[in-house]
């Protein structure tokens, strides 16, 4: 399993052609603490850069977006119950959705960890 | 940040402190601190927060005849207010109108015994002084204090925190002003308190000096029990309090029927009372008083867990068909542990507990009418 970062600060992290996305721990950090977290439903196509979810602190809505193209494959039920998991764990389990990868070569446009701790 | 925001007083303590800046309102003020938004809220109304409102215009008016009654009665021709009968060592919230009844800024207004001493929102504060300016100089002397700085402490430990610096504030009621001295680190300096707020809690107002508030912050910070909070909070409490935003919940295009702020305009100021009307756009608000109106400002509470933000347009039904008004502030209430909102509707979806539905990402999520304020006031009256 490999880990890519956009520059928008959501992780995938892909097993072949499935991947797991949530938000950096920046990301969460900036955002503080969320009260709401909501995606698009199962089975939506996305290209790369669309909004796929939505996290929302007390203040504000912050898009989520697909890194990649695909078609998006579960939310995470835990995050309806306890939207806070995203800021108290943002890279295990307060991952947000599972999508199908449409095409695993996308992935090599993204960033690797390092590349992402120098942005 | 560009050159052309303005600073408060407090600008290097903020810092200090650990805040995040942000313009709002022409100055650079603190969004939040690093305990962070939903702790600053929380903390605020468990035990208590100091909120750097330097930013809000302090607006001094004096009668040229000496009688602070005379001033009173000049600023009646511009608010729809009881002033006249305001007693001294009190304050009352009013409405600055226009000639359409549309809402120019909402204020406070304090008898100080020899003078009213008012304060106005920041992004207003320099219209409102040209307004009353140009309205009352020939009976008045306005004097602007911009330069005063201006801090809210706010919560159930408010009053256990300033006492030890300034003990007169125990014997203060809601509403109640003063003018007194408050012990800091360098010896004690003047101050006007008002007990009141922008939150739903007790708490007071504290005016000073620019130059002395670095020392009267760091006073009242020093104090068990006291943060400092940012605006971030200060939203989410005054819209749980259901208290109105300026720009946001009312405006020019709203007037203080629509706005269900018809409280703020005692009965002297009301249809056959001794000093009814006598102000801008009071033909407007007299009719609607008498006659109703299109849209009224109601609260809402979310039925599911999902922000409702300002801007989402609101149905009476859950198939978006019949358009019934707007949301105009909304944010998730950490103290209500829900969504919570205001915004205007038709009269005939005002009434409480009404269900509406509002448009949420091509969604219809359902809220109901409910009374305002969310959370029950920690006053003391």
């Amino acid at each position: 399993m490999t880990t890519y970062y956009t520059k928008s600060h959501e992780w995938i992290r892909v097993d072949g052609d499935q991947g797991t996305v949530g938000i950096t721990a920046h990301a969460s950090e900036e955002l503080g603490e969320l009260v709401f977290v909501e995606a698009k439903d199962e089975g939506t196509e996305v290209a790369a850069g669309d909004a796929a979810a939505v996290v929302e602190s007390v203040k504000a809505a912050s898009d989520i977006y697909a890194p990649v193209a695909g078609t998006l494959a579960g939310f995470n039920d835990a995050l309806s119950d306890d939207p806070t998991l995203v800021g108290k764990d943002p890279e295990g389990e307060g991952w947000i959705f599972r999508m199908t990868v449409a095409n695993p070569d996308d992935l090599k446009g993204l960033l690797t960890a390092e590349q992402y701790k120098s942005l | 940040m560009t050159d052309s925001l303005q600073r408060t007083p407090l600008y290097d303590l903020n810092l200090e402190l650990g805040a995040k800046m942000v313009p709002f309102a022409g100055f650079e003020m603190p969004i939040q601190f690093p305990a962070g938004l939903m702790t600053e809220h929380l903390h605020t109304r468990e035990k208590a927060g100091l909120f750097d409102v330097s930013h809000m215009g302090q607006i001094r008016i004096a009668a040229k005849s000496g009688d602070v009654k005379d001033a009173a009665a000049a600023l009646e021709t511009l608010v729809p207010a009881d002033f006249v009968g305001l007693a001294a060592g009190r304050q009352r919230y009013g409405l600055l109108t226009n000639e359409k009844g549309g809402i120019l800024d909402d204020l406070m207004v304090a008898n100080m015994g020899k003078d009213l001493l008012v304060v106005v929102n920041a992004g207003c504060k320099v219209q409102d002084a040209d307004r009353i300016e140009k309205a009352l100089s020939d009976r008045c002397v306005v004097t602007r204090q911009f330069d005063r700085a201006l801090m809210a402490l706010q919560g159930p430990a408010a009053e256990a925190a300033l006492a030890p610096l300034c003990p007169a504030v125990k014997d203060m009621r809601f509403m109640d002003v003063i003018e007194t001295e408050l012990a800091t680190a360098a010896g004690p300096v003047p101050v006007t308190v008002s007990r009141s707020g922008y939150t739903g809690e007790d708490g007071f107002e504290i005016g000073c000096a620019g130059a002395d508030a670095d020392k009267v912050a760091r006073a009242i910070l020093a104090q068990p029990d006291v943060l400092p909070i940012g605006l971030g909070a200060r939203d989410s409490l005054r819209l749980e309090a259901g208290l109105c935003l300026y720009g946001n919940d009312i405006d020019v295009t709203t007037t203080p029927v629509e706005a269900s702020l018809g409280w703020a305009i005692q009965k002297a100021r009301r249809e056959g009372g001794v000093r009814e009307g006598g102000y801008p756009g009071a033909d407007v608000v007299l009719k609607q008083t008498r006659d109703g109106v299109e849209r009224k400002r109601v609260g809402l509470v979310a039925d599911g867990r999902a922000p409702v933000r300002a801007g989402a347009k609101l149905f009476a039904d859950a198939e978006g068909q019949n358009e019934i008004g707007v949301v105009t502030s909304g944010a998730f209430g950490p103290s209500v542990k829900a969504p919570v909102a205001m915004g205007y509707v038709t009269p005939d979806y005002a009434a409480v507990d009404t269900p509406v539905f509002a448009e949420l990402r091509g969604k219809y999520v359902p809220l109901h009418v409910r009374a305002m304020p969310f959370v029950a006031p920690g006053f003391k009256r």
